[in-house]
Order: C-alpha cells, then structure tokens, then sequence
C-alpha cells in the first residue's frame, strides 16, 4: 500500500549530488511530494530531507540506491509515525484587512501566526506545522485577501535516531570532507584568455 | 573625404591566459602524470578543440602513454571498456567537450550496467564559458549522471591530482564501474605547483568493500550443507572478485552444480564438469528448467536480471536463495533472498568453503545431464552438425572452438550471433569473453575487440559479429588499419537482423518489419581499409576459411554466410518462466 515515506539522506556537500539524487526518483517516474537541504547536526555533512508517496518495498529499494551513490553516508526511510515533521509556510495579507477586521486578528492567534514584517500596504505572517495546518490557515486567510503564500518543504526529525556523531564514526570522522570547489571564473569573462 | 590618417583603429590587447603559478606543471601534464601513476598503458581517444591542450602535453608523454586514435568516440570508449574486460584493468578514454564527450553516452551506459572499471576524460569550454551556449558546449555532467559510478567537473588545474585519483580509485573498487571527469580547458591549461600524485584508496562517504558478517556466512553454510539439490548461478561478480579460482575451490567441495550468466561467462572453464551451462531467455535447458526445481539457489556476483530470470512470480519460487553480492542494493532487488551476503565473493567464498561439508550431488547432477541430452538432441547437435545446406552460426562456432582450442578471446556483438557464440563458445581460461550483457549494444564488438587486444596483445581475439552490428561501428576498421593491430574479425551473415527477425517470426506473424538490411561487400570494404578477407558460404571451405584467418599474420576479416531464417533455441519467450523454456 502507498503511503507517505520520509527519506532522510546524510551526505558530503557536492555539486551535482542533488541531481544525482533526483534522478534516482525520476528514473522511475516517482514524484517526489517535497525536498528540502540542509546541513546536519554533523560538522561539514548535508542532510536531504525528502518526500514521497509509495509503497515500503520500492521506498527500500530507493533508499539502496541512494546510499550507493558515492557522497552519500546514509539514507534512512521513515514512516509519519516514526518521525516529528514541520513545514513553515509564509503568508502576505493586505494591512488594512488586518487592521480594520478584528474577526482575522483572532484567526491569525488561533493558528498561531506570527507576525514577521509589518508595513503599511501588508503583513507577512509565519505558521509552521503539518501541511494540513498551514493549509487550513490559507482557506481561512483566501476571503481577506491573501495576497501571496508559499510553504517549504518538510524538515523532520526521527525519533528514534541518536543523531549522526555517532554513525559518523563508521564513516572515519577525522576525514573531514571534501573542500567544495566552485567555479570562481563566471565573473571574469573580460579578464581571462580565451579562443 | 576621409584619408586614410584620419582613420583611428584602436588596438586592443588580447586578452592573456590567467596568472601562471611558479610552480611547471599544467593541468594537463597532472592529467597525464595521473594516468602514468595509476599504471595506465593505453588510452582510447579522439582529439578536438576543448581537450587540444591535453593532446597537446601528449605530444611529449608518447613514450610512457600509448594513444590509440578511434576513428568515433563510442569506438573510444567500448575499446576502453574490452581493454577494462581482458586486462582486469582500467580503461580510460579522452574526447573533447559537446559532440566528443555525448559519443560517450552509449559506452558509459554500458559499462554502468556491466559494472566495468573506465574513466573518461572530457575537455570542457572554458570555466567562465560555461553556461553560455559556448562553442562545442554541452553539460556533460548531467547528461552522464545516471549512467556513471561517479562525474566530477574541474575548473582548477589544482585539484587534478586528488581527482583523478578519487576517479580511479572508485572505478575500479567496490562494483566497478564507469567514471567521467571533466575538465575545462582553462584547467588544462593552468600552471600550478604540483606536489606529486597520492593514490586514493578511501572516500570518508563511500564503503566499496564491506566488512563480512559472519552471521550470514553461517547461516548460509546451514542451508548449503541441507540442500539435497543445491544449483549455483553466477555472474560477472566472480571475474570483477578475481575470484575465478575461490569460485571452483567452492563448486569442487560442495560438488554443486553452476550455471552462468553471460557475463559470468569463462569464469569457469567450459568442460568443468559441474559447469551446467547458460542461464537465461537462450540459455541451456537444464539451468532454466532445473532454477524451478533446486531447493537452495546460491546466487554469485550476478543480479537477477529479467534475462536471466524470465516471469519473476515464477522463478525459483519453491528454493532458499543465497545471494552473494558486493552491491548491496542488488540484494533483494529482483528476486529476495533468504540470506544475503554482502562482501566481496574473493572474500565470502572461501569462507563459506570453508563451512561448507564436502559433498557430491550425484543424482542431482544426473538430472542436469539427462535434459542436457535431450537439448543436445533436439537443438544443439544439428545446431553444430548441420544437414541442411545453409550454414549455421552454431558450426561455425564449433570449428572455431576446435581450431583456437578454446584459448581465444571472443569479443561478440549483440543478437543472434552473441547468443549462439556465447552458447557454443569453448573457453579454457577467465576474462576470455568480451559482450555487450546488460544494455545490448550493437555496434559493441568491433570497437571492444580492439581494446580487449590491447589488454591481452598476446592472445587471439577474435571479434563475432552480425551484419547489424558491424554496420554501426565499422568506421573502426580504420583503426585497425593504423594501429596494424592483429583482431580477427568474423561476420556471421544473415542478411536480416536476425534477432528482431526471429521474435517476428514467433511473436508477431512472421511480419518482418525492416529487419531486412543490406550489406556492402565486407571484403572490398575491409580491403580500402587494407585489411584481408574472403568470404565463404559453402561448408566445403569453411575450415579453410577460419584456418586462414586465424593463421594469418595481422588483422583479418571473414564473412560467413549462413541461413537466413535461422532461430535461436532454446528460448524463454517473454513473459514465462524459466522452466517454460521451449526447446523449438
């Protein structure tokens, strides 16, 4: 049965390992619902948080395929029992609605918002919580004039998981990785020799 | 009126190469420097505007670095990948960025699926071009992710060292596999301080040779000591191990019969007497119908492909699987295993020898012989023997096999030919057997049969190929002309393409949808290239005929003609199990 899988990666920091990761979902026509990078609780190792929909046996074998790639240390799959989530979403209202309707200060406090810029044209408020939270708040922010709303992908935390120190271990932690090399040249098109 | 004088023309400098280090070498050079300290003999390639700065270094490094010119890059990279196969080294191909380095894609995608050691080199437009829609550029990184172990994009000439070294290093571990660097040509050309060349044999991510459970082991011993009939598959996973003799010291104590995948193939000699055959959709009879029959499965460096494996619902389904695999996503992939042991089979085997009790499988193994009989009955003996008029490819073969007494090296092409070469082939020794297994690329043979030459220039190779395949990559005879390399090169001609042809004929009404391709005149062909040949298509000169290639001193090639309509059997039609194999 298909169900919401939450896939957490720990990796080197490399170009091009997103889309070596990506590949591995598209290959097989997986869509992949939400993905966020981010560094981890490990010095100088990236963690891939990513979601997907299928069912635990190709969740398995997709998780294989992704620690065989040669940035990455480990990948683990959850399901939503097994982890604490959040999504932080951000909303853009017009301020006089804000001002003028007490009816919306007070749903602003019951989900929580915050307010994170105030001008004198709109607001931008922030939730963070599951998607069906942060979705509900849209619903009931659409009639006032919603201007603008985006949400990140999910970050999540397993809950059994003692953190990645301990698993670095495995991996020779006094190896630090690799130093990231970017191209230093795009910005110099007039300086440098070419034919 | 405007004189002449009056005219300013402002000359601007031209723009100079970026700052050079103190330091002699360029990035070239380290690129070159690499190859010689990884032990590289011979590099495939072809030259063109993004890589000219590394062709250029090689100008001074022809006498430690052997550059065979190809005639088109994917005959650069298959020939990588046939030296990679007979040497057990690493093959490694040049080509230029844009059209140079996407000629690569068919190669790397095959030496991906059939887990050989390459690494290729693409020159790249400059760094500040990339990006641009600069000339000759494509992104090249992307375009090989899927189909490389590894890519890496270097912009600065300091970082050579450390990643060639990273590319060889993860090419040629673990499950091998193909690794592409890029290198822009501003990197090439960068002077720099060079400290030397350190090999790599460890990446903090990465953990190519797994530490062996003993756990696993054991359990797997138990059930190997249980079986009453024990059947061992294996693949590739033994050659890649080097692990051909700890293979047999296995098979020889446990006395259980093995059959091979084609990439397993010569592995273990032909005439082993527990070497059952080919596995597979024209594999031998006996592996196919007994892999439903076997309590204990032992499955070796192989992975279940859907060749091998016919209607995965159907297979094996009443037998224990052991499955012994460096790759630790190949377990449980396609068929699950009872126990699985990931490790290294140079090192598992031994150690689950070493458990195992000393047996013969006498009855079992008779079951084998008796459907052999019947195969050898029903297909292979008129296969070998023909009475009809027409030559067949399996006679062919068979004349090969007693001419080279099984010591060649068969390179083979894709279809119908590679399956009854690979069926009928005899071979004495390991890393004899040169094919196209996982992504079946025609146009392979040619090309690979020059590498697999350059990896073992001390024995026949002889290249089989059909009139499909040969028509792909034939340019490469034009290597062969400039390198005077010895490859014997015979085409089995059957004027179709035989293989679409036959599942034509049995599948979809005998309507031969352009399968009927034409030929040139091979042996004029190969005589502009200045190469020898004849053709035969009477048995009478047969012999003769492969006598003459294989004695005469230099590259040859033989055209054979034999029946057009002939069919591969046995066969596992698409979609049944292995044990509905039909023998017609």
């Amino acid at each position: 049965m298909k169900k919401e899988f939450t896939i957490t990666v720990y990796t080197e920091n490399h170009i091009g390992l997103l889309v070596r990761i990506a590949t591995i979902f598209s290959r097989r026509k997986i869509n992949i619902e939400s993905l966020n990078t981010s560094p981890s609780e490990a010095e100088g190792i990236h963690r891939f948080t990513i979601v997907i929909v299928e069912t635990e046996e190709v969740v398995r074998k997709l998780a294989r395929q992704i620690e065989k790639q040669v940035e990455v240390l480990k990948a683990y799959y959850n399901t939503n029992e097994e982890i604490i989530w959040q999504e932080l979403a951000l909303y853009k209202v017009p301020t006089d609605e804000i001002a003028e309707k007490v009816k919306v200060e007070r749903l602003l406090r019951e989900h929580g918002a915050r307010a994170v810029v105030i001008r004198k044209d709109y607001t931008i408020f922030e939730t963070s919580g599951h998607r069906e939270e942060t979705d509900k708040l849209v619903a009931v922010l659409a009639p006032f004039g919603l201007i603008e709303f985006v949400r990140s992908a999910r970050v999540a935390i397993i809950k059994e998981s003692k953190g990645f120190h301990e698993k670095l271990r495995e991996f020779d932690e006094a190896q630090p990785g690799e130093e990231l090399v970017e191209n230093e040249f795009l910005d110099k098109q007039d300086e440098v020799f070419s034919m | 009126m405007n004189t002449i004088e009056e005219v300013k023309i402002e000359v601007k400098p031209l723009p100079q190469p970026p700052p050079q280090g103190a330091g002699g070498y360029s990035g070239s050079q380290a690129v070159l420097e690499a190859l010689i300290a990884e032990g590289v003999e011979t590099v495939f390639g072809y030259p063109g505007g993004a890589i000219m700065p590394i062709y250029d270094a090689l100008y001074d490094y022809n006498d430690r670095l052997k550059h065979i010119l190809v005639r088109h890059e994917q005959g650069g990279i298959h020939a990588a990948q046939g030296y990679a196969r007979t040497s057990g080294r690493v093959g490694v191909v040049f080509a230029t960025s844009g059209p140079g380095a996407t000629n690569l894609v068919t190669g790397l995608a095959d030496a991906m699926i059939d887990s050989t050691p390459v690494v290729a080199v693409t020159g790249q437009v400059f760094a500040h071009l990339l990006g641009t829609d600069a000339f000759q550029e494509t992104d090249v990184i992307n375009i090989t992710t899927p189909v490389t172990k590894w890519n890496y994009q270097v912009t600065d000439a300091t970082e050579i060292p450390a990643i060639m070294a990273k590319a060889f290093h993860i090419a040629r571990s673990g499950r091998p596999g193909p690794v592409l660097i890029d290198i822009t040509k501003n990197a090439q050309i960068q002077k720099f301080e060079y400290e030397g060349y350190t090999k790599c044999n460890h990446v903090r991510s990465y953990r190519p040779k797994p530490i062996v459970r003993k756990a696993y082991i054991e359990e797997a011993a138990k059930l190997i000591n249980e079986a009453k009939k024990p059947f061992v598959i294996f693949g590739q996973g033994v050659i890649l191990g080097k692990a051909e003799k700890e293979f047999r010291a296995f098979i020889e104590k446990t006395g259980i019969p093995a059959a091979w995948t084609i990439l397993g193939l010569s592995a273990l000699p032909t005439d082993h007497p527990l070497n059952v055959g080919m596995l597979g959709m024209h594999g031998n009879y006996a592996p196919n119908v007994l892999t439903n029959d076997c309590d204990v499965l032992i499955a070796i460096g192989m992975r279940f492909d859907d060749r091998v494996t016919g209607r995965l619902d159907k297979y094996a389904k009443q037998a224990k699987v052991i499955h012994l695999d460096i790759d630790p996503s190949e377990i449980d992939k396609n068929v699950k295993a009872t126990v699985g042991v990931w490790g290294d089979c140079k090192e598992t085997l031994p150690l689950l020898t070493k458990l195992a009790e000393a047996k013969t499988h006498t009855p079992w193994l008779e079951k084998f012989r008796e459907l052999d009989r019947e195969e050898v009955k029903e297909v292979i003996f008129e296969e070998l023997n023909p009475t009809t008029e027409q030559l067949t490819m399996g006679e062919v073969i068979r004349i090969l096999n007693e001419l080279t007494d099984g010591n060649a090296v068969i390179v083979t092409d894709v279809g119908q030919h590679q399956m009854v070469a690979c069926r009928y082939a005899k071979f004495n020794q390991t890393r004899s057997n040169v094919t196209s297994g996982g992504l079946g690329t025609m146009g392979f043979a040619l090309p690979a049969a020059i590498g697999a030459k350059f990896g073992a220039p001390n024995r026949t190779v002889v290249a089989v190929i059909g009139d499909g395949g040969i028509q792909m990559t034939i340019q490469e005879l034009g290597t062969i002309m400039q390198t005077g390399l010895n490859v014997k090169i015979l085409i089995l001609n059957n004027q179709f393409l035989g293989m679409v042809r036959q599942w034509q004929q049995l599948f979809n009404d005998k309507r031969y949808s352009f399968v009927d391709i034409a030929s040139p005149d091979y042996v004029m062909v190969a005589k502009g290239y200045g190469i020898e040949g004849q053709k035969v298509s009477e048995r009478a000169n047969l012999v003769n005929a492969l006598q003459t290639m294989l004695s005469h001193n230099g590259a040859y090639l033989l055209e054979v003609m034999v029946g057009k309509e002939n069919n591969v059997f046995p066969m596992v039609p698409q979609g049944c199990s292995v044990s509905e194999v039909r023998l017609k």
